[in-house]
């Protein structure tokens, strides 16, 4: 075997595709379980921890990994391992910032927008091949949710009108089997999917690295690795995304939750069958989204959705920026040296972003909380005085009341 | 815009979506309503052998699908 190149930049690469892969379970959690925590089919704790060991299993289900990154996307021969931290690097800040605020975001569009700014930043624009980003990336980015919402939509109608006449509670209790198995499909067929983007990625950098032959299969302990980092995540739960999902966009009782992710498993397993992929996050929010439009009575937040059609359509651009400055900041120090200030800078981004999300932090304590959204000062002024009722404007000063009462 | 989008691949994914995605939910509320709808109990309380049987077979072909999913997703088909 040839010497290893580089062994410090592999390293880095390894941990940095890792922690990539763990922010991807963390993220996606909702995908699979919001819908199931919202309507209180499962606890929370026991839908992360279901959540973690399907995605594990699903893992370790099925090994057809490719060692290729954003293939199609960019020009597989300027892919090199500088490119592939920086690509990640970018794939991960986006992930965090999005689940700071809440909004659920594809992992896989996040990791192609960093690779591509990275390209960009690495062999200018001919590195990146547009047609295969717009037709691969970016319409598909708008078609899957319109695709989700027909789905669900339809699904919810039909089970609604069929069970309109049977007692909440006899509906509650059925339907929270078919909501718990319909979800473990979204889990498992996640595990297989995210975490073999992941191997695919680790097996890329030792090939490029010399460390593995050129034809070799993925070594264990990068499956292994991949599996725990990715359950991992999972478990630990991107509560802020599940809330946005579970309580944000459509208030969900049993009925929808089992016809959303339903729906959902459906899409996601079709599109890669015919092999036009669409992404897990956009599919499980479409289908959120159209079981509240199934469902007669029930009001849909568009505007908390339109946030995230927002997000979707600038994960690229952004993530990109990030990989484009993180591929920029490496080749500026050099060498191996240069990839450890891009990893030195990530994980003091990713703390930031942690302690930001401090403040007011989500759990499993209060995932399920009702959702209201932030009243500024200005809006309860102006709601107390069309009501003409000065007590709205004291619910600001709730916080300082309980401090008072804490001093006697 | 063909080039851009592919149609034959979306328009397999709409219709197969509708069948399987929407059609099993459907199917699985159609059992759930002949197990637990409107005059599916008895004066004692209990539901008819008839309506089990029939609920069941709904229950079953949903729960035969997921297992199918299962099989597909571990024969690497995804």
């Amino acid at each position: 075997m040839d010497a290893v190149t580089e062994p410090l930049l592999l390293a880095v690469v390894v941990a940095t595709a890792l922690a990539f892969d763990f922010t991807n379970g963390f993220h996606d959690t909702g995908n699979a379980m919001a819908t199931s925590i919202a309507t209180r089919a499962l606890k929370p704790k026991q839908a992360v921890l279901l959540s973690a060991l399907l995605n594990l299993v699903g893992a370790f289900l099925s090994l057809t990994v490719a060692a290729t990154i954003a293939k199609g996307i960019v020009d597989s021969n300027v892919v090199t391992l500088g490119v592939v931290l920086a690509g990640l690097t970018g794939g991960i800040l986006w992930n965090l910032l999005t689940w700071l605020l809440g909004l659920p975001s594809s992992s896989s569009h996040a990791l192609i927008g960093g690779v591509v700014g990275a390209v960009l930043a690495a062999a200018g624009t001919q590195g990146v091949l547009w047609d295969g980003l717009i037709s691969k990336v970016l319409l598909p980015a708008l078609i899957a949710p319109v695709v989700a919402i027909l789905v669900a939509s339809v699904g919810t109608r039909l089970v609604t009108r069929f069970t309109n006449d049977v007692k909440q509670e006899d509906n509650d209790r059925l339907f929270r089997w078919g909501q718990i198995g319909s979800a473990s499909l979204v889990s498992l067929a996640h595990g297989t999917n995210d975490a073999q983007k992941s191997m695919g990625i680790i097996l890329l950098a030792l090939i490029a690295a010399g460390a593995v032959p050129e034809d070799s299969g993925v070594p264990f302990w990068v499956i292994l690795s991949c599996a725990l980092a990715m359950a991992l995540g999972t478990y630990l739960g991107g509560w802020r995304v599940i809330r946005t999902l579970g309580k944000g966009l459509v208030e969900l009782e049993s009925r929808q939750g089992m016809a959303a992710e339903t729906s959902s498993a459906a899409v996601i397993l079709l599109s890669s069958h015919f092999g036009y992929s669409l992404s897990t996050t956009h599919v499980a929010t479409g289908s959120i989204l159209g079981s509240g439009v199934g469902m007669k009575g029930a009001s849909v937040r568009w505007s908390v959705a339109g946030r995230m059609f927002l997000a979707w359509l600038i994960t690229v651009p952004a993530a990109g920026t990030v990989g484009a400055l993180a591929y920029g900041l490496g080749a500026l120090v050099g060498g191996g040296a240069g990839s450890f200030v891009v990893f030195a800078a990530l994980i003091i981004a990713s703390a930031a972003i942690w302690f930001a999300s401090r403040k007011d932090a989500v759990g499993h304590h209060n995932v399920n909380e009702d959702w209201k959204p932030k009243q500024d000062n200005e809006s309860i002024l102006a709601e107390s005085v069309v009501d003409h009722d000065m007590k709205l404007m004291r619910v600001s000063k709730k916080g300082k009341r309980r401090k008072l009462g804490g001093k006697r | 815009m063909s080039t851009y989008v592919e149609w034959d691949a979306l328009g397999n994914i709409l219709l197969w979506g509708l069948i399987v995605g929407a059609g099993l939910p459907a199917l699985f509320a159609l059992g759930v309503r002949i197990a637990e709808g409107p005059g599916a109990r008895d004066a004692d309380g209990h539901i008819p052998t008839g309506r089990k049987i029939l609920s069941g077979i709904c229950f079953g072909i949903a729960a035969l699908t997921v297992l199918g999913a299962v099989a597909y997703i571990a024969a690497g088909g995804h």
